[in-house]
């Protein structure tokens, strides 16, 4: 199939407007007639299905937490980007889709992005008038501040709890429809499998996690806003649940997977602790601002600070190495997340490491606490600095705090055309669970942005273009597509449930996390991740022979609710492999070995890479095939990073 | 660390449930309380024994899954999340009794899952702004004092874990109503619906089945976000002030 | 259901319903023990019994008992009812608790201390209220009018060491009811200011802890008087 983008034709300024013209609109009467499924209820899913409650369609929205408040969305701290020109500082839609574009290193697609900036100012408008607490100036007005190294002030914020805030925010007009009728909420039920009726996408198939039903639903249209899938890494700042079963069971069905191995990694992390360790927790990265970043000079000091023989406030200057200031002295400390994550793995892999484990490097706030005083220093980071302390044990006034970094966002998911449509009919992917406006790597306070105007803003729209031309008819669950579905899902969990081996569901997802975070992680190079494609392969199959799912399926089991994603896990892993395989270029927060400058830092390749890799499903036993939609840059001008 | 843990079993709604006794041998003061709980179930799993179900999420003390009432106090001995607890508060060689959420309107579910869809139901019934998504005036065109932004601000931090019901005696959700509440009756954006939205959400509280409040302040005390009293005395006058004023006869 | 029985059946409008009827028992503490001073006058009790007859005739304040008494009789059945509901909100206890870390005792147990209260009020009633309404009381002259010798009945009773304790131990129960009560009975009528809460809280405890200390402190007295 030929990768159709549907991108309006016209002057970028102008092309989501006259695309909201041209499109088929359902006429308010007939809304009623048609059943929409939304899966996962974070800003994506929760705006959509709230949005399509209110202009009258029938909504199902489905999450497999116990409450749609509690979707990952909420765990975001900085805030979100519009390009409001509040303060006056020369900001414009243009300028928002234009560092969007370049920080995500060319690898995006400009329609999409220049309509996220489009939409961004009616986000801000739309949640202050739910009653979102937005951070105020004492005049009554909207503050804002710069995030990310960004040249404007354009990020609101409520307090380092943006996503709460705004997930709440959701939440609330989502329970109204729930209140009205229009929407039926589905907590603690996972999709397992999508339905397919006459080539188009007409339902699902759920887990009820408490009950262990296997149910299946049926509808119109199916929304998939089921996040990202940065927990193949096992460790990662995603929550627990976070999974990429929905999306992935989507891509088996034909929805093709877009830039798989697109993955953020954060910079600014606490450490990992040990072995026991389930999740890693983010610190903001404003901590850059005033902390410096180092190790020791010499290996063997690095030694004994790990075994407790020498304590950093003890070795003297001239014996640390400053490496970021030193390597790019006009950024410092500030160079972008990627590179400040790739030294940082650089230094321990060197030996340099500072923490038990040696996978740490230290944030020295000292310097800043002897400048500017300790009461101005607890003033900007009083809670993080708290935060740390609880987690570590250890007090970041008196010791360099221990920094690492950490997975925490993934650019590639579902491939979808301007309407948010995959590749399957009918079936639409929003948020972190598409690929489409964060190229290779995504800014600061982008992705709340993108959630919510792909809910609010885009969805309501490009939906309506495709129902309006469906029929009124309704599939019956009891067709046959939905009874193979149910059956398949049913027989999966079977087997899960029937090999009984030696090996806990955790242990084969922390064996799998560790193959992608050596191989597929901040550096990547040919011959690891051919190594890796093998290990994922013959992980996956021991995972059939010998992992140990205890229970059944009649019940709340936590072990084959795990064990259902992982398996999942154990075959996108392979395909994120695959494609960080052939793209051997270096690009945002993909960097591979072989495509560097003279100085080590990564390089494009924008003759042979410059297309989305979308890949489409061939079965268990063949290859992916790769489709290749090609990026056209009409607006942007393309340059090479550099921070030196 | 060696750790006694009492946990409270329960297969499912049906069964009656009781505390199991779990020695670990191997705990690191790092570990945060639900990574203990990771360890022995991957243990239990290992032995054939079905694990332990508790609710858990994001882990980073703000989607307000976990839900543990230990030693006798929600959240355990620190004002704070479950999943923000360390192994550190406690010594070696100690007990923990480690029990679910208890109120009617919690029933559990199994272990120490509760079912809080009554959280739900509540915020359903009247915790929104009546918006509809789009044609909105200009975000700055209300503009708002500060000092109300910041204190509607304290009242939305409320994550919805339920602590304060689970520490009341009486098994209230004041404190979360009144949360709700409070950040929508400061925000000129809630005033609007203010009257009927919280005669609604006081009635459907009482249908939920929790308890009245009698001013203990343990709901406060013990909520991870520190939620204030203040809230509850609001939820009072907003109520009061809404019964003898609207329309309802 | 009106707004009005609909608003008091609430959670939040039984708790205003105690709210309000303490306050007013509140008051009628500050109006009992100004009474309770005309027994150490040291006039073999005229003081006190030409107070004890003023109060049963004097028409305004008989309107005013009548209230009293209802809003005893509301504060003490739907406290009861309130511990019985809030009792069923959980049904299913904990197996250990820690309510000492994040709450008073006397918030706790607010219906043990009201029972005991109760308990008090139902000697106390018969002791002399029933005494003086219907009971046979010798009675005294003063200037020629005659007077129910209510200070006898009074001082022969607080000569008993026993209903000396049982008022002492009472007049502690009132001490924590008030204590938690006085300052709830403001957060329940949604008076909570950062401002005012040190005010309230202090006047509430410095009531609770000299107001029933003063009531203990007189049958104390005169159970001295009387040895």
């Amino acid at each position: 199939m030929k990768l159709d983008s549907k991108i309006p034709e016209g002057p970028i300024a102008e092309k989501w407007s006259k695309h909201k013209f041209n499109i088929k609109l359902v006429n308010p009467a007939n809304k009623r007639k048609y059943d929409i499924i939304v899966v996962g209820t974070g800003l994506a899913g929760a705006s959509a299905a709230a949005s399509f409650g209110e202009l009258g369609y029938n909504v199902k929205a489905f999450c497999f937490q116990d409450s749609p408040r509690r979707a990952h969305s909420i765990a975001a701290q900085g805030g979100i980007n519009a390009a409001k020109n509040y303060q006056n500082d020369g900001d414009s839609v243009f300028r928002l889709f234009y560092d969007t574009v370049k920080g995500g290193d060319y690898r995006s697609r400009e329609a999409n992005v220049y309509r996220l900036s489009e939409v961004s100012v009616d986000i801000i408008d739309q949640c202050v008038a739910q009653g979102v607490p937005f951070a105020r100036e004492y005049g009554g007005l909207l503050a804002n501040r710069s995030f990310g190294g960004a040249q404007v002030s354009r990020t609101f914020y409520a307090r380092g709890q943006t996503g709460q805030q705004l997930l709440l925010g959701a939440y609330s007009a989502l329970s109204r429809q729930v209140a009205n009728g229009k929407v039926k909420m589905y907590a603690r039920e996972e999709m397992l499998d999508l339905v397919m009726v006459d080539g188009k996408a007409r339902g699902i198939v759920t887990r009820n996690l408490v009950t262990g039903k296997i149910e299946s639903h049926s509808a119109h249209a199916v929304v998939l806003a089921t996040g990202g899938y940065g927990n193949v890494f096992y460790l990662s700042t995603n929550a627990m649940g976070s999974n990429a079963t929905a999306a992935w069971r989507a891509h088996k069905k034909g929805a093709y997977f877009a830039n798989p191995c697109f993955t953020q990694i954060h910079p600014t992390c606490i450490p990992v602790s040990g072995d026991h360790q389930s999740k890693l927790t983010l610190m903001s990265e404003s901590l850059r601002n005033d902390g410096r970043v180092w190790v020791p000079k010499e290996v063997s000091d690095a030694e004994k600070i790990r075994k407790g023989e020498l304590k950093p406030t003890d070795l003297p200057e001239e014996k640390r190495d400053y490496y970021l200031e030193r390597r790019y002295p006009a950024f410092g400390n500030l160079v972008p997340r990627d590179v400040a994550s790739r030294n940082a793995k650089n230094m321990c892999d060197e030996g340099k490491g500072v923490s038990k484990s040696g996978l740490a490097v230290y944030l020295d706030f000292a310097d800043a606490i002897k400048r500017d005083g300790r009461s101005a220093i607890e003033g900007k980071y009083g809670n993080l600095f708290d935060m740390y302390q609880q987690i570590t044990g250890e007090n970041p006034y008196e010791t360099p705090m221990m920094i690492y970094p950490a997975v925490h966002y993934t650019m590639g998911g579902l491939w979808v055309d301007y309407n948010l449509m995959t590749t399957v009919d009918g079936l639409y992917s929003l948020g972190e669970s598409n690929f489409s406006d964060h190229g290779a790597n995504r800014l600061g306070a982008s992705a709340l942005m993108q959630g919510l105007a792909d809910g609010y803003f885009v969805i309501p729209y490009t939906i309506g273009d495709y129902l309006a031309k469906m029929p009124y008819d309704k599939v019956s669950t009891d067709h046959e597509a939905f009874k193979q579905a149910e059956a398949d899902v049913k027989s999966k969990i079977e087997k899960l449930l029937s090999i009984k081996g030696e090996k806990t569901v955790d242990d084969f997802h922390k064996a799998l996390g560790h193959i992608m975070w050596e191989y597929c992680g901040m550096s990547r190079n040919e011959e690891g991740l051919k190594k890796a494609k093998g290990e994922i392969q013959k992980l996956r199959e021991e995972f059939w022979q010998n992992v140990n799912v205890i229970g059944s399926n009649d019940e709340l089991n936590i072990s084959l609710e795990k064990a259902n994603r992982v398996a999942d896990f154990l075959e996108l892993g392979e395909l994120m492999v695959d494609d960080a395989l052939y793209r051997s270029e270096s690009c945002g927060g993909h960097f591979r070995e072989e495509s560097q400058t003279e100085e080590g830092e990564a390089k494009r390749k924008d003759d042979e890479f410059s297309f989305v890799s979308a890949w489409e499903y061939n079965g268990p036993e063949a290859p992916a095939t790769l489709h290749k939609e090609d990026l056209v840059f009409e607006n942007v001008k393309l340059t090479q990073r550099s921070y030196k | 660390m060696k750790i006694t843990l009492k946990v409270w079993r329960q297969k499912n709604d049906k069964d009656k449930g009781s505390l199991v006794t779990y020695q670990l041998d191997d705990i690191s003061e790092d570990m945060s309380f639900l990574e203990m709980f990771d360890v022995l179930n991957n243990q239990l799993e290992r032995k054939g024994e079905a694990p332990i179900a508790f609710d858990h999420d994001c882990r980073e003390g703000i989607c307000g899954a976990c839900s543990m009432y230990i030693n006798g106090k929600p959240h355990g001995p620190k004002q704070t999340t479950t999943c923000q607890l360390h192994m550190r508060s406690f010594k070696d060689g100690d007990t923990i009794v480690v029990e679910p959420w208890r109120a009617k309107a919690f029933p559990v579910i199994k272990d120490l899952v509760v079912d809080r869809s009554a959280f739900d139901r509540v915020i359903s019934s009247g915790g929104y702004v009546s918006v509809n998504t789009g044609g909105i005036p200009d975000a700055n065109e209300i503009p708002i004092p500060k000092k109300i932004a910041d204190e509607a601000f304290d009242a939305a931090t409320c994550i919805g874990c339920g602590a304060c019901v689970a520490a009341c005696k009486n098994a209230s959700a004041m404190l979360f109503v009144s949360a709700k509440v409070s950040q929508l009756a400061l925000l000129p954006q809630g005033k609007v619906e203010g009257k009927t939205r919280v005669e609604n959400m006081v009635a459907q509280m009482d249908e939920e089945g929790f308890g009245a409040c009698t001013n203990t302040g343990a709901c406060s005390a013990e909520c991870p976000k520190g939620i204030s009293l203040e809230n509850i005395a609001r939820l009072n006058r907003e109520y009061f002030g809404a019964k003898a004023k609207s329309d309802n006869q | 259901m009106s707004w009005f029985t609909n608003a008091i059946s609430s959670s939040l409008g039984r708790k205003l319903l105690m709210a309000l009827t303490g306050l007013f028992l509140i008051v009628f503490l500050v109006v009992h023990l100004i009474g309770n001073f005309q027994l150490l006058h040291h006039d073999g009790g005229e003081a006190f019994n030409i107070y004890a007859k003023f109060m049963t005739s004097n028409p305004l304040i008989k309107t005013t008992s009548y209230l009293l008494y209802a809003t005893f009789i509301i504060h003490i059945v739907w406290g009861i009812g309130l511990v019985m509901s809030n009792k069923k909100a959980r049904p299913v206890g904990y197996n250990v608790t820690k309510g000492s870390t994040n709450s008073t005792w006397s918030s706790r147990n607010m219906g043990l201390l009201g029972t005991i209260i109760f308990i008090f009020l139902v000697i106390h009633l018969k002791n002399f209220w029933y005494e003086m309404h219907w009971g046979g009381i010798p009675t005294v002259a003063y200037a020629g009018e005659s007077y129910n010798d209510l200070y006898t009945v009074t001082a022969t009773a607080f000569s008993e060491w026993w209903i000396v304790a049982i008022y002492t131990v009472s007049m502690i129960a009132l001490m924590f009811h008030l204590y938690h009560g006085f300052s709830s009975a403001f957060q329940t009528l949604g008076l909570n200011h950062p401002k005012y809460n040190p005010l309230i809280k202090g006047v509430g405890y410095g009531f609770a802890i000299i107001v029933p200390a003063l009531f203990a402190v007189i049958p104390i007295i005169m159970f001295y008087q009387s040895i």
